[in-house]
C-alpha cells in the first residue's frame, strides 16, 4: 500500500502548478470569463505542446499512456487558480470517451489533434429531462441512405458553445449509441449559456442533421455503457479538481484569519473560529483521503469497485468539500461575498463540480443500491 | 501509487481469518455473533489465548515478544479481529504503558514488566485525571513526596477505567510544585496492591463497570518504579499519546458496528419489507458507510507512512476526532433502526441478544468524544500545531 506519487508524478504536479501560479493566476480567469470563449486557444495549445492532454491516452494516438492519476494531479493543479481551459470537458468527457468508442482512423481524425491542443471536444449527453441518468435518451439517431439524421436537444453541453467536435448520444434502431458531429454542421443549433462559476455552456439543438456511417462510434447501442463508464471518469474528475479548490480555499481562509484583526487581535485567535478551521481541515483531508481511492478504483473494470469508491468521493465532495466552500466564504466575512475577492470564485466551482456527474442524493443511491452494500459480515 | 495489499499480505489474511472461529471458545463465539456483552474476563481468556499463538502484541519488536510484524500485517491483523468480532485486549498495557517501557524504561523495568503484560498475567489501569484536572491534565495535584529510596504517594485519580480488574497503575503525580506545572510531573508505575490504595468502582452510563476513582493514602513506591526521569513526566505522557493517536481512529469498532446496523436492519422491517430493502433507510446506512470508507482512507494512508517508516503525516490528527464521531453517528443509527425497541435495558429475552447489547454500548461510547483528549482539545492542539493559527 503507496499513497505517494512516483517521481514523474510529483515532477508533473510541479509543473503543472508552478504553470497555475506563474502563467495563469486568477486574474487571467476574471479576465477571460467575459470573453466570448471563456479561454484562450493559444493557452490551450501551448498546453497541448506540453502533452497534458496526452496524459490518460494510449501511445498509439499521440498520448502518453499514463494513468487516470496522472489526470487527476493535472485537474488539481490547474484548479488552485481556476485556470479556464476546458480539461474536463475535453480531455475527460470527450477525449476519453471518444478513445473507448472510437476506431484508429476517429482516434486519428479527432483525438490526436485534440491531444496538440489543435481542438477541443465536448460531450453532449445530457437532456432537459435526464438528471444523471445517461441512459435517458430522447434524441434520436435515424438510419438513412448514407448514414444518420440526428433530431433533439442537449443541455448544458460543456465547452459546446466552442468545441470542434461534439460527441453526441441518441437513439439509434439498437439503442443508445454514440457520434462524432462537427459543430458547425448543418441543422446543429448552438445556444452558448454562461455557468455561474464563469464557465461557458452550450444548448444544443440537432435538427435533421446528417452524418454519415464513419461517424459512428462503436457499435449501435453501444451508448449507455460508454457514457455511464465515462461517468465515473468525470465524477473522478470533479473530485480531484474539489480536492484543488478545498485545499486552496482552506488555505486562503487560515491565511485570512492570522492576518485580519478586530478587537485588537488577529480573529484566527478566537476559539470558535480556530474548532471551524480545524473541522474544515479533516473535511479536506477526508475529501483527498477518499479522492485518492477513487483515482485509482476508476480504471477497474469491476463495476461494484469502481463505484464504490467514485460514489463515496463524490458524496465527501457534495458533503464535506461543499461545507468548506461555505465556511471559507462565512470566514472571510462580507469581502468574501464581493466580486472582487477570488474566495466567492472558488465557491461557485465548488457548486459547479457538485451539480454535474450525479449529485449527493444520485450517489448515495448508487451506493446503496450496489449488491455489496447488503452483504453483512458479522 | 498502490492501494492494495500484496499477494503475501493477503494470504497472512487468510491465515488470520482461518485461526480465530478455530481458537475463540463456543460461548465467545456466540459473542462475536452479535450476542454482544463482552466481559472483561473474557478479554482476559482471548488475551491468554492469542499469547499462546504469539499474537497478543503485533505492535511490539520481536526482542520483547512482539510479532514483529510490518504496519501492514499489523493493520491486517486488527481488521481480521474486529471484523469477527473477537473481545477487545485491554490497551493500557500492551498498547500504552507497554510501548513507553520498551522506549524509555530501565532494563530492570522491562524485564519486570514486560512479560507479564505480555502475558495477561498483570493488567494495567491509567492514573491521569483527577477531579479538578481534566482537560487541563498538568495542573494535577496528587503529590509525590521525596522519602530517600520512596515516593509517598498522596491524591485521588479519577477515570482509572478498569482499575478494579487491574494489578498496577500507571500514573502522573507532582514531584515538584515550585516549577512550572508541566515541569514538576512524573511518571510513576505503583503496584495495586500496595497498602493505602483504594479502588471504588462507578457505573457508566451504559452501566458497564468501567470507571473507577482510586485513592491513595500514604502509598509507599520505590524511586525504581520512575518511569523516563524525575520531572520528565509530561514528556511520557506525550510520547504515550502518540501511540494513542491510531488507536483511536475507531477503525475497527466502526467496521463493527456498521455490520451490527446492516444486521439488525436485515432482521427488521418497515412497510411490510425489511429495512435494508427500503431506500430511505439504505440512504441513511450509507451516508455513514460512504464517510467511514473516506475516514477509513486517512488512516491507510497513516499506515502507508509507518509502513516507510516514517511518522504519519500531519492529516492523521483528525482521526481521533472524525473517527470517535462516526462510531458515536454509527451507534446512534442502531438505536434509530430499533426504533421502539431501542427502550429496552437489560431485559432477558425480550429483544434478540444483539439489539438487548446496543443500548448500553451506545451510552458507553459517548465517552469516546471525551477520552483520549476531548475532542475540543483536539481541535485546539491541531489549531496550533498544524494550522498554526495565532495563540489567543
Amino acid at each position: 500500500m503507496d499513497f505517494e506519487l512516483d517521481q514523474d508524478q510529483q515532477m508533473l504536479a510541479k509543473t503543472v502548478s508552478d504553470f497555475a501560479r506563474n502563467e495563469s493566476p486568477v486574474a487571467r480567469f476574471r479576465q477571460l470569463r467575459d470573453s466570448s470563449v471563456g479561454y484562450d486557444p493559444g493557452v490551450w495549445r501551448k498546453m497541448g505542446e506540453l502533452g497534458w492532454m496526452g496524459v490518460p491516452f494510449p501511445e498509439s494516438v499521440g498520448g502518453f499512456g499514463g494513468s487516470f492519476i496522472d489526470c487527476a494531479i493535472i485537474l488539481e493543479s490547474l484548479a488552485s487558480t481556476l485556470v479556464p481551459e476546458p480539461y474536463l470537458a475535453s480531455v475527460v468527457l470527450g477525449g476519453m470517451t471518444l478513445a473507448r468508442a472510437g476506431n484508429a482512423a476517429q482516434h486519428e481524425a479527432y483525438l490526436t489533434p485534440m491531444i496538440e491542443g489543435e481542438t477541443t471536444l465536448a460531450l453532449a449527453y445530457s437532456e432537459a429531462q435526464s438528471r444523471y441518468d445517461v441512459s435517458s435518451v430522447d434524441t434520436t439517431a435515424r438510419p438513412d441512405s448514407n448514414g444518420y439524421k440526428l433530431s433533439g436537444e442537449k443541455v448544458w453541453v460543456l465547452n459546446g458553445h466552442h468545441a470542434d467536435q461534439l460527441i453526441v448520444s441518441a437513439k439509434a434502431p439498437g439503442g443508445i449509441t454514440l457520434f462524432v458531429v462537427p459543430r458547425n454542421a448543418d441543422g446543429v443549433h448552438v445556444t452558448a449559456a454562461k455557468t455561474i462559476d464563469g464557465h461557458k455552456a452550450a444548448f444544443i439543438r440537432f435538427d435533421e442533421v446528417e452524418v454519415g456511417g464513419d461517424s459512428r462510434l462503436g457499435e449501435e447501442g453501444a451508448g449507455a455503457d460508454l457514457l455511464d463508464r465515462t461517468m465515473d471518469y468525470a465524477a473522478a474528475a470533479a473530485v480531484a479538481e474539489g480536492v484543488g479548490i478545498t485545499a486552496t480555499m482552506l488555505q486562503m481562509t487560515v491565511d485570512y484569519l492570522g492576518t485580519r484583526e478586530q478587537f485588537g487581535v488577529k480573529i484566527g485567535s478566537f476559539q470558535a473560529l480556530q474548532h471551524r478551521a480545524v473541522d474544515m481541515y479533516a473535511e479536506t483531508e477526508l475529501l483527498r483521503s477518499i479522492s485518492m481511492a477513487a483515482m485509482v478504483r476508476v480504471d477497474e473494470d469491476d463495476a461494484s469497485a469502481r463505484r464504490r469508491d467514485v460514489s463515496a468521493a463524490k458524496y465527501q465532495l457534495a458533503t464535506g468539500g461543499i461545507w468548506v466552500a461555505q465556511q471559507s466564504l462565512q470566514l472571510h466575512g462580507g469581502i468574501g461575498v464581493t466580486d472582487e475577492h477570488d474566495i466567492g470564485l472558488y465557491f461557485k466551482r465548488m457548486y459547479a463540480l457538485n451539480a454535474l456527474f450525479g449529485d449527493q442524493e444520485h450517489h448515495v443511491a448508487r451506493f446503496a443500491s450496489d449488491p455489496s452494500f447488503a452483504e453483512v459480515t458479522v | 501509487m498502490d492501494l492494495t495489499f500484496t499477494e503475501e499480505e493477503e494470504a497472512f489474511r487468510q491465515e488470520v481469518r482461518a485461526w480465530i472461529p478455530k481458537a475463540m471458545p463456543e460461548d465467545m463465539r456466540e459473542k462475536a455473533r452479535g450476542a454482544g456483552g463482552f466481559t472483561p474476563e473474557d478479554s482476559a481468556t482471548w488475551h491468554r489465548i492469542l499469547h499462546k499463538k504469539g499474537w497478543a502484541a503485533p505492535h511490539w519488536p520481536k526482542e520483547v515478544g512482539g510479532t514483529g510484524w510490518d504496519a501492514a500485517r499489523r493493520f491486517i491483523f486488527n481488521e481480521e479481529m474486529e471484523l469477527a468480532g473477537a473481545p477487545p485486549l485491554s490497551v493500557f498495557g500492551l498498547s500504552m504503558v507497554g510501548p513507553l517501557l520498551i522506549s524509555f524504561g530501565t532494563d530492570a523495568q522491562k524485564k519486570r514488566f514486560l512479560p507479564k503484560i505480555l502475558s495477561g498475567e498483570e493488567f494495567w489501569c491509567q492514573g491521569y485525571s483527577e477531579p479538578g484536572s481534566g482537560s487541563d491534565l498538568a495542573s494535577l495535584r496528587t503529590t509525590a513526596e521525596d522519602a530517600g529510596d520512596y515516593f509517598i504517594i498522596n491524591g485521588q485519580k479519577t477515570w482509572t477505567s478498569y482499575a478494579q480488574y487491574a494489578d498496577w497503575i500507571f500514573c502522573l503525580v507532582r514531584t515538584d510544585p515550585s516549577v512550572k506545572k508541566q515541569s514538576g510531573i512524573t511518571f510513576l508505575l505503583i503496584d495495586l496492591k500496595t497498602s493505602g490504595v483504594e479502588v471504588k468502582p462507578m457505573l457508566t452510563l451504559g452501566h458497564t463497570p468501567a470507571f473507577c476513582d482510586t485513592f491513595f493514602e500514604n502509598v509507599k513506591v520505590p524511586k525504581e518504579n520512575v518511569v523516563g526521569g524525575i520531572n520528565q513526566g509530561w514528556t511520557m505522557a506525550k510520547a504515550l499519546l502518540g501511540h494513542e493517536r491510531t488507536l483511536l481512529a475507531m477503525i475497527g469498532p466502526s467496521q463493527n458496528a456498521l455490520q451490527k446496523v446492516k444486521r439488525i436492519a436485515a432482521s427488521r422491517t418497515v412497510n411490510g419489507r425489511p429495512m435494508l430493502e427500503d431506500p430511505v433507510w439504505r440512504a441513511k446506512i450509507a451516508r455513514l458507510e460512504m464517510r467511514f470508507r473516506a475516514h477509513t482512507m486517512v488512516s491507510y494512508r497513516a499506515l502507508a507512512d509507518q509502513q516507510k517508516g516514517k511518522m504519519p503525516g500531519p492529516e492523521s490528527s483528525i482521526l481521533k476526532v472524525v473517527g470517535t464521531k462516526l462510531i458515536q453517528e454509527l451507534t446512534e443509527l442502531a438505536m434509530e433502526v430499533m426504533g421502539e425497541s431501542s427502550l429496552t435495558w437489560y431485559n432477558e429475552g425480550l429483544c434478540p441478544p444483539l439489539e438487548e447489547s446496543i443500548g448500553p454500548y451506545f451510552c458507553y461510547e459517548r465517552a469516546a468524544t471525551i477520552y483520549g483528549g476531548s475532542n475540543e482539545i483536539q481541535r485546539n492542539v491541531i489549531a496550533k500545531m498544524i494550522l498554526q493559527l495565532p495563540s489567543s
